[in-house]
C-alpha cells in the first residue's frame, strides 16, 4: 500500500508542469495557468495551448505550514506561497531554502526542482517545482 | 585515449546545496576535539543537502547551468549520463528524469540515458563515455553529470567529509568547445579500499588501505600515464585538479606527481564543501573553467574506490570568458550557505525518526 502512497499515474500525467512549468495559455482570453486545463477557468473556453511559463516571480502572498497534511509532516515547517510570475500567472508553490522568518511578501523567487512527497520506503518519489530566493539578479 | 573527432566541453555547472555544517560541530557532537582531526583532514565545514534535495535535484540544477552556457537546445542533446553513488532509486535511472526535466533528446525524448557507478569516479565515467559517443560521431552532443548525496556514518570519520553536489558537462564537437579535451586515460584494478553492500546506509571503509594501495596509486598511475602519452610535464599545465577526499591527499598526490600548490588550490574545493564523491574532482573543475583563460591547460585526475582514475589533458579555447558569467559560478554556491547544528544536520539527514511520519524513510 505504502508504494501507492502517491498516485503514480497522476503523478506521471503532471510532470510537464511539475518538471518544466510546462502550463496552459487560452487562446481567446489570454488567461495562463499552470497546469494546463482543458477548460479555460476565466472564460469557459477550451482554446488552449501549452506554455511554458517563466521561471522567476515575486511572492505575492505566504503562509507558514506547521501542521502538515498526511505525507508532508517531516517538512515542517515550511512555506506554501502564492508566486506571481513575471508574465502574471500566479501560481500555488512551496517556498524552499528559506526559514519563516526570512520570507516577505514581493520577495524576487526563481524556480528550482525539489523532491515534494516521498511514499514511504517503497513508493514513488514525487518532484515538483519550488521557488527559493533569486541568486542573481541578471 | 584520443578520438577520432575532436571532443570539448560545450556548456559546464555545478551545484552545492546552501546548508553547511562545521567540522567542529560534527566533532561536538561525539564529545571530540576538532584541533585533533583538522590538519589530517583539512575540511573546515561541508555541504548538507535539505530536506527536499536529493541527487536528482543536484543533477538537475547543474545541468540547467551547464545549458544556460553551452547556449544549445536541450533536444540536441543525446546522451544523459550520472554518475553517482546515491541514486535516489535503486532501479529507476534518474537520467530519465533528468532528460524529462530538461527536455533532452526533443520532444520525441530520442536520447540514451543511464546512471553510472563507480564510487568516487562515476561522474568522470560518464564524461568518458560522452567522449566516445561524441568522438565517434554518434552524437552531436551529450551531458554527463556527477553528484551525490554522500553517506557517512554517524561517528565515522567520513561524516568530516560527505558532502552533497554535482557538476554537470555538455560535450560536443571541438570546435563548438571552449575546452578540448585533447586526450583521457582510465586506469582500473580491482582494489577493495571502500564499498558499500546492498541494503546497507553507510558505506565500509579500510581507513589507511584507501590511501596509498587505492588513492595514491591509482591518481599517480593515470597522470604518468597520460602525460607520457601526451609528451607533457606537470610544468605545462596551469591548473591540476585531482579527486578530493579531504583537503589533504589532493596536495599530497599533486606535489608527488610534481604539481605546486598554487596549481592545485584553485580547484581545490573540498576544504570549503567536503568530498561530493562523484562531483568532486568535477566540481573542482567547473571551479577552474569559471575562471580559466584561453590557452591555458588543466590536469583532471578523479578516483573512485574499488579502484580507478579517469585522467583528462583539456586545453581552454578563446571564448570562453563570454560563457563564465551566464550561469551561477561555483563559488556563487559555496558563499551561499546557512549554518545548521548537529540535530538539525541529523534531521536532514533522516538519522532521526518521527512518531508520525507518513512522508517516508
Amino acid at each position: 500500500m505504502w508504494a501507492y502512497w502517491v498516485s503514480v499515474p497522476s503523478h506521471w500525467r503532471e510532470v510537464p508542469a511539475r518538471y518544466r512549468l510546462e502550463g496552459g495559455l487560452c487562446r481567446k482570453c489570454g488567461h495562463t495557468m499552470l497546469p494546463k486545463e482543458e477548460v479555460c477557468p476565466s472564460c469557459g473556453s477550451r482554446d488552449i495551448e501549452v506554455k511554458q511559463l517563466p521561471r522567476r516571480g515575486k511572492v505575492a502572498n505566504y503562509s507558514v505550514i506547521w501542521n502538515a497534511p498526511r505525507g508532508y509532516e517531516y517538512y515542517t515547517p515550511y512555506i506554501v506561497a502564492l508566486v506571481r510570475l513575471e508574465d502574471g500567472t500566479m501560481i500555488l508553490s512551496q517556498l524552499t531554502d528559506i526559514s519563516p522568518s526570512e520570507v516577505s511578501e514581493g520577495m524576487e523567487v526563481e524556480m528550482v526542482l525539489r523532491k515534494v512527497r516521498v511514499s514511504g520506503e517503497s513508493g514513488i518519489i514525487a518532484y515538483s517545482y519550488k521557488f527559493r530566493p533569486l541568486m542573481r539578479s541578471d | 585515449m584520443k578520438t577520432n573527432r575532436k571532443v570539448g566541453i560545450v556548456g559546464w555547472g555545478a551545484y552545492v546545496p546552501k546548508w553547511r555544517i562545521r567540522s567542529e560541530e560534527l566533532a561536538r557532537g561525539w564529545g571530540r576535539e576538532w584541533k585533533r582531526y583538522a590538519a589530517g583532514i583539512m575540511v573546515e565545514e561541508k555541504s548538507v543537502p535539505g530536506l527536499d534535495e536529493d541527487t536528482f535535484t543536484i543533477a538537475y540544477e547543474a545541468s540547467v547551468n551547464a545549458l544556460k552556457r553551452a547556449r544549445i537546445d536541450p533536444s540536441k542533446i543525446r546522451a544523459v549520463y550520472v554518475g553517482t553513488e546515491s541514486k535516489p532509486y535503486a532501479v529507476k535511472t534518474t537520467a530519465t528524469m533528468l532528460v524529462e526535466a530538461l527536455g533532452a533528446g526533443g520532444p520525441r525524448r530520442l536520447t540514451t540515458g543511464a546512471d553510472y557507478e563507480f564510487a568516487c569516479k562515476a561522474g568522470t565515467e560518464a564524461v568518458q563515455s560522452v567522449i566516445g559517443l561524441v568522438g565517434s560521431g554518434m552524437i552531436d552532443y551529450g551531458l554527463a553529470v556527477g553528484a551525490d548525496t554522500a553517506q557517512g556514518a554517524p561517528g565515522d570519520a567520513l561524516e568530516y567529509t560527505a558532502s552533497a553536489g554535482g557538476a554537470a558537462y555538455i560535450l560536443g564537437p571541438a570546435s563548438e568547445s571552449v575546452a578540448v579535451i585533447e586526450s583521457s586515460i582510465s586506469y582500473v584494478t580491482d582494489t577493495p579500499d571502500f564499498w558499500r553492500r546492498q541494503h546497507e546506509h553507510y558505506p565500509a571503509h579500510t581507513r589507511a588501505f584507501t590511501g596509498e594501495p587505492a588513492y595514491f596509486r591509482h591518481i599517480i598511475s593515470a597522470a604518468k600515464e597520460l602525460m607520457s602519452f601526451m609528451g607533457t610535464k606537470p610544468e605545462d599545465y596551469d591548473y591540476a585538479i585531482f579527486h578530493q577526499p579531504n583537503g589533504k591527499y589532493p596536495l599530497r598526490v599533486g606535489t608527488r606527481l610534481g604539481f605546486t600548490p598554487d596549481k592545485i588550490k584553485p580547484g581545490l574545493i573540498t576544504p570549503f564543501i567536503g568530498n561530493t564523491y562523484a562531483g568532486s574532482a568535477l566540481i573542482g573543475l567547473t571551479a577552474v573553467l569559471d575562471q580559466a583563460k584561453p590557452g591555458q591547460r588543466i590536469l583532471v585526475v578523479s578516483f573512485g574506490s574499488g579502484a580507478g582514475s579517469d585522467a583528462f589533458h583539456i586545453e581552454v579555447r578563446d571564448g570562453i570568458d563570454a560563457l563564465q558569467s551566464l550561469a551561477p559560478r561555483t563559488m556563487d554556491y559555496i558563499s551561499r550557505r546557512g549554518y545548521i547544528d548537529y540535530a538539525i544536520y541529523a534531521r536532514y539527514r533522516r538519522m532521526i525518526t518521527m512518531m508520525h511520519d507518513f512522508s517516508g524513510y
